[in-house]
């Protein structure tokens, strides 16, 4: 037997509650982030992501309240990111009952924050949140911070190599292109991120129909993000797993369905 | 009471949540005599294996598993909590670029994994002594792994085996020591079955 893939649903939270948007604007409610978690951990989820895409400081306490609650009762792994910035910030994060923290921004502004959470924590901790688009870098996909909203010119691939050699655990990566569109992963993207990626690599942006769940997988993805397709209902948890279970790829049993 | 040791390393609360929704009652601390007389002790552990061992010892958790075990009382180690009770550990650290001291309770080493993507991360199987008391009515569950060394050798005891590169002990249960390499704690309902499991053996 092998490694099971791990299909992850993202819960985008702002001031407590779940949002989702299309490339990152036009931000919709899509429900309670406590309940979402439940839900999903129910229908078989692997693992749930909360992002925090909250602007105030009162909506980041609100978040870790939200952590708290969920960490009460639902145990397999949570990952939180958004707004992360010090080996302080994780800390808090892993008591309120996150498992990993993922961070951007703050890595891309000072690389050795990477390196400073994985010797405190240990990189399985760490997850790197990669919102990449094709762009006339070097390898012809560029990193962007704030929501997609800027550039950087800094280049993906070479990103993602030196925060694997600083220490990260795992890479997730966004594409900005597909954010939210329904119109399938960035294959191009997560194929040439494979290549240069000693870590296990997560998959986000674009998922709508099942095939795409396969795709990114084929293009080596080792875990499948997703929000939009559960949030509303598109697909839940247990039909991607029967889609890919009958596709012959490995997938968890969820024992509740 | 269940003690789950308090030595900076670790996601407690996480440990700490899964324990208590057994309904007993769980103390997250680094009081030695706490530590030593409570009828189960966790240890749980993440991160280097030198950082944690350090840790370890800074706590005297060495001495409370050793006075525990001793009087044959129930020690469940997880992850890097499982590998401190083998003979070393050959992840490289910045002080110890080889090898380092583990408690020695099973005379083997920890090595790294033989995969081209590491840490292995994730649900995986694990296949169980039929006999084993720990995985009873579980054979066919999977369960949540983030680590990339491991012990490969066999100890003799009650066993049980994961393949991820290497084929590797996921589990171990020998008279009061017990270890897990996953996360019973963030295995769903498969991990709480399990905890329920240990529990019952104290």
């Amino acid at each position: 037997m092998t490694l099971r893939v791990r299909i992850i649903p993202c819960l985008d939270v702002t001031d407590g509650r779940v949002v989702k948007g299309i490339n990152f604007k036009n931000l919709v409610d899509a429900g309670d982030p406590v309940e979402m978690a439940g839900l999903y951990d129910f229908e078989g989820a692997d693992e749930i992501t909360f992002l925090d895409i909250s602007a105030s400081s009162s909506g980041r306490e609100t978040t870790l309240e939200i952590v708290r609650k969920t960490a009460e009762q639902v145990f397999i792994p949570l990952t939180v990111g958004g707004g992360i910035r010090s080996v302080e910030d994780v800390d808090r994060l892993l008591r309120a009952g996150a498992d990993k923290i993922s961070i951007n921004t703050a890595a891309i502004a000072r690389p050795e924050l990477i390196a400073e959470i994985a010797d405190k924590f240990g990189s399985q901790v760490l997850v790197l949140s990669v919102d990449a688009r094709r762009a006339s870098t070097k390898s012809g996909f560029e990193v962007t911070t704030h929501g997609g909203r800027e550039g950087t010119m800094l280049d993906a691939l070479e990103w993602v190599e030196s925060a694997c050699d600083l220490g990260v655990g795992e890479i997730l990566l966004n594409s900005m292109d597909a954010d939210g569109t329904r119109a399938g992963y960035d294959i191009g993207m997560i194929s040439a991120v494979r290549k240069v990626a000693s870590v296990p690599l997560i998959a986000s942006g674009g998922a709508g129909a099942l095939s795409d769940f396969a795709g990114a997988l084929d293009a080596g993805a080792d875990a499948l993000l997703a929000a939009s397709v559960f949030h509303f209902g598109v697909h839940r948890i247990g039909d991607v797993k029967r889609y890919l279970a009958k596709e012959g790829y490995s997938i968890r049993e969820e024992s509740n369905q | 009471m269940i003690a789950i040791l308090d030595y900076g390393s670790g996601n407690l609360r996480s440990a700490q949540r899964a324990f208590a929704h057994t309904g007993l009652d769980v103390q997250v601390t680094s009081d030695v005599r706490t530590c030593i007389e409570s009828d189960g002790l966790v240890v749980p552990g993440v991160g280097a294996f030198q950082s944690c061992m350090n840790g370890l010892q800074i706590a005297h958790g060495d001495e409370i598993i050793k006075e525990r075990i001793s009087k044959s009382r129930p020690v469940l180690g997880i992850c890097v909590g499982m590998q401190i009770l083998f003979a070393r550990g050959l992840e490289p650290s910045r002080s110890q670029s080889s090898s380092a001291p583990g408690l020695a309770y099973w005379d083997s080493p920890v090595s790294k994994l033989g995969a081209p993507v590491l840490p292995h991360m994730g649900w995986n199987t694990v296949q169980a002594d039929p006999n084993s008391v720990l995985f009873k009515g579980l054979s066919d569950e999977t369960f949540y792994f983030v680590h990339s060394y491991a012990a490969k050798d066999s100890v003799g005891a009650m066993q049980a085996w994961t393949t991820y590169g290497d084929t590797f002990l996921s589990a171990v249960e020998d008279g009061p020591l017990s270890a897990t390499q996953f996360h019973p704690e963030k295995s769903g309902k498969a991990g709480l079955a399990f905890i329920r499991n240990w529990l019952a053996t104290l």
